[in-house]
């Protein structure tokens, strides 16, 4: 395997590289902290001719998505970012991309919603796409903003997915924060990710069709039915992308599921984003002192990682699912689906959860650490979920 | 055999099938049937929530022969951006990628879109279906609604005044602006093609009478039309890089206009309400417009 050059560079700037090195081709952009980086770093490359595509200076997120859905529809590779309130900003065209079967592929860098005004990560803006019709991954380091962001392309434009496909990371704690990253350069990416000539446009002047027009109540439920068979058929399809690129890269982070010394795990410790490396660095101190603890870090959350998870149900004696996120009313958005599966399968195994980290609070391995003794001293139940904040202060959902 | 010269113009391709499910006497559906005609099969066609939603087609029958993509209310001078500068990736500029939108999309939702759009030069040509309200959800007030005007949500009359769409666009330093009226489709086909042997962002501003939103019988549409400009009510007018030029009729008419908007006015179920005062309180606010567009021209000329 080729050795490869690395650049120093933040969560940001890799996502930068990868749209130029995915040779993608129109790129709308609006600002918004913390994702601003991604675009300044692309516009520097389009501007430096480093990087041939189209910038589109949008007035809005809302127009930055429909400037994607229209160049993606004639039949473009497309690059747009978000983060935060420019995500719910979008939130209709984010529907509409993926009901009309482009195959953009966006970075979202995860950020509180307002009010109070808040620039810090947790990933309530994010989990709000999970019903959109999106293929959804979750990076947690710069490298892996890198990888995914290629891999989402080979996805998205997969002729039997035809969906789009978000990446996100977290705002600051990744975007930010610079990392050590392997470029792969689009040379050596030429089999691996196709010409963007390979996408079929939808607007052609020589096949005109009229896409969108108010349908049949049926054919529109069959429509919506075939984004789900796409959906359950992306998960084959995504393990099959990493495993090629992971021969390329010689890199491998396992798949929809990225594990961590779970093999005889009794406790499995399941988190999404940057704080997983704080919560392997708090397995790596249990495990010093004997305690049997394992991580299971979420890669892709769309289409969810069903066998992945009944896997874990079935080895580990309990889990302790982290959610940096809520679902008001209810609990835990990871928690929650992982506990309606093993419903499903007939899985008993007692699932903990807690949210924290929201709002950019500090989640340490001190912390993780924490939340494993307080599981194993039995001063938690594996019931809805229990506020857990920096430190050790913790409630239940009463 | 002697051809109507509209026949001789346009030809005999039609992109907009009969048979749709447009309101007898559509203004909107008259005017883009011409439009379609004036820019050929080389177009593209995106349409933001409205009634050509409908008009489009229902289930499987499609109304266009060309490309056509329906787009979110607030999102079509983006979503044409997208396509136009895809299509200068992929080499296909020649293609006229056209927005047909609303008056309720082009002065309300989709104004900031619009304007960003307009301010970055897209080369996409941009065509206002104004209507003067929201005529697909059942006539409710929009930007564009002129004063005094019923809707389901002005009950009394529209209190206030009707954006001025020509001169604000013409404010973004754009390469072409112009109004017309399906009541002279010459004068509307001519600015079409005009507009599609131009480069970057141009804007058609067309007023399309509406039989049911406006209160009037659908075979009086063409005629209406024709006294909204007789009138002064709607002025057929140009601008290319910001330089104004009357059309006829509007061209005869900067000192005298040739009927009354009382006769417009009364013609339609929507203005039949007014008092007296009223209407003559529409007649300064049409006879103001002519006074700036009259000052602007002599300016023009210093």
């Amino acid at each position: 395997m080729a050795k490869r050059k690395k650049l120093i560079l933040s969560g940001n700037y890799a996502a930068a590289y990868a749209a130029k090195e995915a040779r993608v081709e129109v790129i709308p952009i609006y600002p918004i902290t913390p994702q601003t980086t991604v675009v300044e770093k692309l516009v520097e490359f389009v501007e430096s001719g480093e990087m041939n595509a189209e910038i589109i200076h949008a007035d809005s997120e809302h127009s930055a998505m429909a400037a994607a859905i229209g160049a993606s529809a004639a039949g473009a590779r497309v690059f747009t970012a978000t983060a935060s309130h420019g995500l719910l900003y979008m939130y209709e065209m984010v529907w509409w991309a993926a009901n009309a079967r482009l195959p953009i592929v966006a970075g979202f860098v995860t950020r509180a919603i307002g009010p109070p005004w808040n620039i810090w990560s947790d990933h309530n803006d994010f989990l709000s796409m999970r019903d959109c019709g999106w293929i959804l991954m979750f990076a947690s380091n710069a490298q892996e903003v890198f990888d995914l962001i290629i891999q989402a392309y080979k996805i998205a434009e997969n002729p039997d997915i035809r969906l789009p496909v978000g990446v996100a990371w977290d705002g600051f704690e990744i975007s930010h924060s610079y990392e050590p990253v392997e470029v792969i350069s689009h040379e050596e990416l030429s089999n691996f990710l196709p010409d963007p000539r390979n996408i079929k446009p939808i607007l052609d002047v020589n096949n005109p069709v009229t896409i969108g027009n108010v349908p049949i109540a049926k054919d529109h439920m069959k429509y919506r039915h075939s984004i789900w068979i796409s959906m359950e058929r992306a998960r084959s399809v995504i393990r099959k992308v990493m495993e090629e690129y992971n021969s390329i890269s010689g890199r491998n982070y396992g798949k929809l599921l990225d594990e961590y010394r779970t093999i005889d795990a009794d406790t499995i410790i399941v988190t999404m984003g940057a704080i997983s490396g704080d919560a392997k660095m708090a397995i790596n101190k249990l495990r010093e002192k004997g305690e049997r603890v394992g991580l299971a870090r979420i890669r892709v959350i769309r289409p969810f990682p069903i066998s992945e998870f009944i896997r874990l149900g079935k080895i580990a004696n309990r889990l302790i699912i982290i959610d940096r996120n809520f679902s008001s009313g209810f609990g835990g958005i990871v928690a929650n689906e992982v506990r309606a599966l093993f419903y499903e399968y007939y899985i008993d195994t007692p699932i903990y959860n807690f949210l924290t980290g929201l709002a950019g609070t500090e989640v340490s391995s001190g912390d993780f650490t924490n939340m494993y003794m307080l599981v194993k001293e039995r001063k938690v139940k594996p019931l809805r979920a229990y506020w857990y904040y920096h430190g050790g202060e913790y409630y239940d959902f009463t | 055999m002697i051809l109507p010269k509209i026949v001789e113009q346009l030809g005999t391709d039609e992109f907009a099938f009969s048979g749709n499910p447009a309101c007898q006497g559509c203004g909107a559906l008259l005017s883009l049937r011409h439009i379609l005609k004036a820019l050929g099969k080389n177009t593209i066609l995106i349409v933001p929530a409205g009634c050509t939603s409908i008009i489009a087609g229902l289930g499987k029958k499609a109304t266009f022969n060309i490309p056509y993509m329906h787009m979110a209310f607030a999102a079509s001078a983006a979503a044409a951006s997208g396509v136009s500068r895809a299509f200068k990736v992929l080499g296909k500029e020649d293609i006229n990628v056209v927005v047909w939108a609303g008056d309720g999309s082009t002065f309300d939702i989709g104004f900031g879109t619009l304007s960003g759009a307009a301010e970055r030069n897209e080369d996409i040509i941009y065509v206002c279906n104004d209507n003067e309200a929201y005529m697909n959800t059942g006539i409710q007030k929009s930007g564009a609604t002129p004063t005094g005007a019923w809707t389901t949500t002005t009950v009394k009359g529209r209190v206030g005044y009707k954006k001025d769409l020509f001169r604000i666009m013409l404010d973004h330093r754009v390469p072409y602006v112009a109004t017309a009226s399906p009541a002279y489709p010459m004068d509307l086909a001519r600015k079409v093609k005009y507009a599609a042997s131009l480069k970057g962002f141009r804007l058609i501003h067309v007023l399309n009478p509406c039989p049911p939103g406006w209160r009037f019988d659908h075979k009086l549409t063409v005629e209406i039309a024709k006294k909204s400009v007789l009138s002064g009510a709607w002025i057929l007018m140009e601008a290319e890089y910001g330089k104004i030029k009357l059309n006829p009729p509007s061209s005869t008419m900067l000192e005298e206009r040739k009927i009354p908007v009382r006769d417009y006015l009364l013609m339609q179920g929507r203005f039949r309400h007014l008092t007296e005062d009223k209407i003559m309180e529409i007649q300064k606010i049409i006879d103001e417009n002519w006074r700036v567009i009259k000052h602007i021209l002599i300016s023009q000329k210093e």
